[in-house]
Parts: C-alpha cells; structure tokens; sequence
C-alpha cells in the first residue's frame, strides 16, 4: 500500500472525530487491555517470561546467519523450497512466479502482515487472480477495501453494525445483526474458496530451524484450511521470526496469545514441515517459505536491533493512548502504534514517516507491557535524533531548540527570562488561569494556561534565605 | 566539597523549569518537608533546565550541554531532590546513556545519577519520612505520571505519604496510569490528540467524584488544570507535595483566589 504516514496529522484529527471509530476503538482498548492485566497476573512467571524471552531473542539476533542457514537446510531436507528476497519488489516477484507456474486462478491467504508490507495482494489482483483473505478481520476490510488499522485486529476500527452493512452489499443479505450469525455467513462463504484455492498464502508466527517447519496462530482455524487445502503452500515471513527449536517456540507462544488478545492460548496452533508426504491425508503438493529482509538486516547492523525482537503481538498499540485516540489507519501504512512508528520510518525512509517517532508523549505504556522488552520510546527517541540530525525536523523547532540552548546554558539570562515570562503572564492572567495566549495557541486552544504566581521560585528563595 | 553537618545529609533542591515559574509554592512546599525530614536544602542558582526538553527532541548535543551545566551545579550535594518525576528520571535515567561513550563525564554522569531522587519517593524510600500533623479537607484521586511511574517505579509511596494527611480521603480513578497528554511538546505539536487524551483524563476524574486531582508532576498537572477550567469544572488540583506540607490552602493550580478554603 502506498505509503500515507505524511498525513498522519490531519488523518489523526479526522479519526478523532469519527464517532464510529471511536466507538470501537473505545471497546477494543478496554477489552485488550483487561484481559492481557488478567492473564499476566494469573501466571507468577510471567515477568521471568519476559526477561527468558528477550534474552533469547538477542542470542538469535546475535547468531541470525546461523539460524536462518539450519533453518534453510531443515525447510529443504523436508522438501520445501526457500526463497530470498532483499526487498518488497523481489519477494513479490518471487511469489508471483510461482503462482503463474502453477496457472493459480484463486489465491486463500492467512493473514500476514509481510504479505501488506510487500503489498502482494494488488500485485496479484493485477495479474489477474483472485485473492481471498480468510482470516475474519482481513476479510471484513477487504471487503471495505481497507488496509488493517492492526497487526492482530485488522478490522478493529469498525463496529458490528458497519460490518453488518459490508456484509449485506457483498453476499447479497439478508442482513444480519448478530456477532454468532456474521461470523457464520463469512464461514459458508470463505468455506467455497478453501476448496477452489490453488495456492494458499500464510505469514509465520515462528520458523523452527530445527526442523525447518512454519508455525501460526490464529482463531479462527482458518490459517489451517488455507495451508493444507491448496496445491501450494507459500509462507511470507520476515528473516527474523527464526527460533532455534520448538521447545524456544512455545517460550514465545506463552507470552504471544496473553500479550495480544490476553488469551492463555490461541485456539489453533498450527505446525507445516515442507510439503504432503507419501502417506500424508492432506496437504499442499509444494511448499515454499519467501524470507523478506526488507530493510531488516540493516536494523540488525544499526541503533534498531531492539526492534527485531518484536513478535507481532500488538500490546503495545492496544496499551498505546496516542493509538487509542487515533486509530490505526492515522499512521498510514502497514504498521501502526509504537512498532509501527519505529518500523515504518525505518523501512519506508525516516522522512516518508516524520510525525510517526514525534507523535508519542514517550509515556512508556508500551515498553511496559512488551513481552520481549523492546525499549520503543529510546527507539522512538533515537529515530528523533537521526531527523534532527539529517534536518528533517522543522526549521522553526531547529531554531527553538537553538535558542533555548543558547539562554538555558547562561543561568542569569534564563532567570531574567523566566523572570519576564511569569511577569507578563501575571498581567494577562485573571481569576488564576488564561483563555487565550498569542504564540501559545496550541495550548490555550485546547485548555487554559494557569498563571504563573508572580515571582520566580529562585527570585523568592533568595529574596527568603539568601543563597 | 561535600559539608555534611553531623548526619544531616545536605540536598540540592533542583527547580524544575516549571515550578521555578509557574508554581514556586511546590518548591517551598519540597523545601520544608525536605527540612521536616531532617535535611539541609540549598538551591543552586547555577541551575537551569535538565535538558529533557532537547532529549525528546533529538537535539542530544544540548541535552548533554544542559546536563553538564546540572552535573557542576548539583554533584557538592549529598543528594539532588527534584519535585518531579520526568525531570529526575532524566537526571537518573538518561544522563549515563548521554555520555556513554564519553569518559569524561560518564563517571560523574552517573554518581550524580546515584544520588537523584524525585521528591516522594526519596522522602518515602530513603528517609522514611511520615510528614504528621497535616491536614486537608478533601477526596482526592491520584493521577500517576508517566516517568514517574513508569521510568522510577513511583505509585505506592505519594499513597502511602497522603494517608497521613487528616480530613484527606483518596479516591482512585479509571485509568490513573494513562498519559493525561501532556508529553512536553507533544502537547503543542499535537494539540488535537493532547486534547482527546487529557479529555479522557479529567472524564476519569470527575467519573471519580473527587473534588481534587494530586500528583506529582507540574506538566501534567498544568494540562489537567488547564482543562478544567477550561469546561469550568470546580475540581482544583495540587501538587502532593504542596498537601503533604501543608501549603495548599490557597488556589490549585489555575484556580484562584475567590475558591481558596
């Protein structure tokens, strides 16, 4: 998808102001954050988790080469094929010859984050195929011709009622007003498409390099149809979502489903080595796994590794206010919140992206609550110094910035301005509080500005106590 | 340097940018209970801001020039006590990672970081201060403020220092933990989403029935304020430390004098 992150402000405002998204967003906040308080709770290891969980990852990250060279051989001594691809073109290209290869007409996908961030899907409608979303969430913005406003919850800016109506418009009614009743229409209908699908596309939650297999979780089951109904199986992950074994894996799955959805578990966990075997039931007749790098391997190098831990939970948009206030869709690209503030100007180019790093009050909820301990606000920060660096960050602020510097390592000339300032304001400010301050606008529109005292606590202190 | 009188330890107040103009009762407030505690407080006028202001705004190069001016100012002490969670957490926490690769000032980058406290939680925590014989009629809710919450790990000891307080009931709100949107100049930069958030925060207060806001932190103290008088609401807001020295009789914070008790 094109990248929109420039519009960030005026579409943040926009959002505020859509009742319909803030009355989602509203129930989806309070149920996500809820649940995940509850389920850290009621397991006494969870903190221990976290630590056992980032410090794995780091190893991984330290040893990635290594990993990700087992995990190629396992894929292929299983029968799997592994394909490169340094960025979004090469990986589009790689999937879309092989869907041509095998004449695919209908295409099932679980969901998959890459799959957005190479924009696949568009590539694959060009050439004429049809392409299915199965999981409910991608399936209901499809429909709405949307991108998902989040990573596990692509649909969560809508209500019921807004989906009811795409519903209706797409199946042909009637309309149904119930949760269980939506869910079951969406059901016949995807059911069709399993059994047409001739390449089923997933994302990864987890590659095991010991054994070369995919691992995904989901809800709805429908990552298992997609994989194993379809001739072809295609996996789009990005190169650091390896894990040495499956012992490490279910490490991470203890802190994946409680920090998402705060579920203990998600419904359906689902393992896929290479393709069917000789006495297999089911499955796909080839398997193919396409690692993205991406921009990644230069996180690695860089100030950014911190963010490769990430496992794609989403508790820190959930646990974001700023992402609560706003919504998904205001960060304009694949990935919203904190992660996404640091990914997408870090994929996407840091000045595609300049209020996403800025747009943050640096309140720390987010680091809180990640379970792998990804220090997003110092990346947030450290993404802040590169623009101010490169000069991205407005000329006005540059100067502001010079300025204050200029008179805050002089004491005596600060105090004297400070000492002006709480003048000037005292002789604006009536019954404790300003209205209406010039050069001030972005405060005193939204609040008043209480005023100042009179005098300064230094001039007080030394006028009380000398020095 | 250091002239310890006896066990008294000898504190540098550090005037937050905000307090020194805008609210310079909570530096009296600090100061006595400091003294109540048994220190010896001093206010360095070689002080100025911390630097925060051009940390967050990836200007490191004067962060670091303002936290060197801070380090001269205030490493005589014993300790430095600030009246604000986000300027000590940056003192504590921010000034080793800014001169890490700086072997000059890192050592005293971090023996200044040693011994910064925020106020509550250094008369909680390393004096065991229990200010007594206050008293303010009110029920309050308390509003956590991020950095202090988040970056030092302040929640129980401002509850635990108020209940001291006679006549003081505490009430807790909704989400006392959210961001109320204040963010530096999050709040200037971004003031649409500023307003949605701290709209959130004082709904949670009034939802509360307090009829005052604490906490520990002027900016997000100010924006509280500042919204409540703007919808007019009689809700008034102190500093803790101002209700735990028993300063607070006069108008909160954006109130004024008509409203005083």
């Amino acid at each position: 998808m094109e990248i929109r992150s420039k519009e960030f402000k005026s579409r943040a405002v926009f959002a505020i102001h859509d009742a319909s998204l803030q009355q989602a967003m509203g129930k989806a906040r309070d149920g996500f954050v809820g649940k995940r308080a509850q389920q850290a709770a009621e397991l006494p290891e969870f903190e221990a988790l976290r630590e056992e969980a980032k410090n794995l990852k780091n190893h991984i990250l330290e040893n990635l080469d290594h990993y990700l060279e087992r995990y190629e051989d396992a894929v292929k001594r299983a029968g799997g094929h592994v394909h490169w691809a340094r960025d979004a073109q090469e990986a589009r290209a790689i999937i879309l010859d092989i869907c041509k290869r095998v004449n695919a007409k209908t295409i099932t996908k679980g969901k998959s984050m890459v799959s957005e961030e190479i924009d696949l899907n568009e590539a694959l409608i060009e050439h004429g195929m049809e392409v299915v979303e199965t999981d409910l969430g991608e399936y209901i913005i499809q429909l709405a011709n949307e991108p998902p406003s989040h990573i596990i919850a692509p649909a969560v800016h809508k209500t019921k009622n807004q989906v009811s109506d795409l519903f209706e418009a797409a199946h042909g009614g009637p309309r149904k007003t119930e949760v269980a009743d939506l869910v079951n229409e969406a059901r016949q209908v995807l059911r069709e498409k399993y059994f047409r699908a001739d390449v089923g596309i997933t994302g990864g939650n987890f590659l095991i390099a010991e054994t070369g297999s995919s691992m995904i979780v989901t809800n709805e089951g429908n990552g298992d149809l997609t994989q194993t109904l379809a001739k072809v199986h295609i996996v789009t992950s990005g190169i650091e979502r390896v894990v040495p074994t499956l012992d490490d894996a279910t490490l991470f799955l203890r802190l994946l489903a409680r920090s998402a959805t705060g579920q203990e578990t998600e419904t359906y966990t689902t393992i896929s080595t290479g393709p069917r075997r000789a006495t297999d039931l089911d499955g796909p007749e080839e398997y193919h796994v396409v690692l993205v790098d991406n921009g990644r391997s230069k996180m690695l190098a860089g100030h950014f590794r911190d963010m490769l831990r990430c496992i794609r939970c989403g508790a820190c948009m959930n646990h974001c206010p700023v992402y609560g206030s706003v919504g998904g869709h205001a960060y304009g690209w694949v990935y919203p919140g904190p992660m996404g503030s640091v990914l997408t100007p870090l994929i996407k180019g840091l000045d595609n992206a300049y209020d996403l790093p800025n747009a943050c009050t640096l309140n720390g909820r987010c680091a809180s609550v990640c379970p792998v301990k990804i220090p997003l606000p110092d990346l947030l920060r450290e993404l802040r110094h590169l623009q101010h660096q490169q000069e991205l960050s407005p000329v006005m602020q540059r100067r502001a910035l010079k300025a204050w510097r200029f008179v805050a390592t002089r004491p005596k000339l600060y105090h004297a301005g400070e000492w002006i300032a709480v003048r000037v304001l005292k002789l604006l400010g009536r019954k404790g509080s300003i209205r209406r301050l010039p050069f001030a606008q972005a405060w005193t529109d939204v609040r008043d500005l209480p005023t100042p005292e009179g005098q300064t606590f230094l001039q007080r202190w030394q006028a009380q106590r000398g020095k | 340097m250091t002239q310890s009188t006896g066990k008294r330890p000898r504190v540098g107040l550090f005037a937050t940018c905000l307090m020194n103009m805008f609210r310079p009762n909570v530096g009296f407030a600090a100061a006595k209970l400091l003294e109540d505690a048994g220190c010896i407080v001093e206010v360095p006028d070689t002080q100025t801001c911390c630097g925060q202001p051009g940390y967050n705004s990836g200007d490191f190069d004067s962060a670091r020039a303002l936290a060197r001016q801070v380090i001269a100012a205030f490493e005589q002490y014993d300790y430095v006590v600030g009246p604000s969670g986000s300027c000590m957490a940056t003192i504590r926490h921010d000034y080793p990672v800014m001169f890490e690769d700086d072997p000059d000032w890192l050592p005293r980058a971090k023996a200044l970081a040693a011994k910064s406290f925020e106020l509550l939680s250094f008369l909680h925590d390393e004096l065991g201060a229990t200010p007594a014989g206050t008293r303010h009629l009110a029920t309050a809710t308390y509003h956590d403020s991020c950095s202090g919450l988040r970056g030092l790990g302040i929640k129980g000891q401002p509850r635990e220092l108020l209940a001291g307080v006679a006549g003081l009931k505490l009430k807790e709100m909704q989400d006392a933990e959210v961001c109320c949107g204040f963010g530096g100049t999050f709040c200037v930069k971004y003031p649409e989403i500023s307003e949605k958030m701290v709209e959130d925060k004082i709904h949670n207060i009034i939802e509360s029935g307090a009829d005052t806001v604490l906490g520990g932190d002027l900016g997000c103290l100010m924006n509280i304020a500042g919204r409540l008088r703007r919808i007019q609401s009689p809700v008034r807001v102190f500093h803790t430390a101002e209700v735990l020295a028993g300063m607070a009789n006069g108008p909160g914070i954006g109130g004024h004098s008509q409203e005083s008790r």
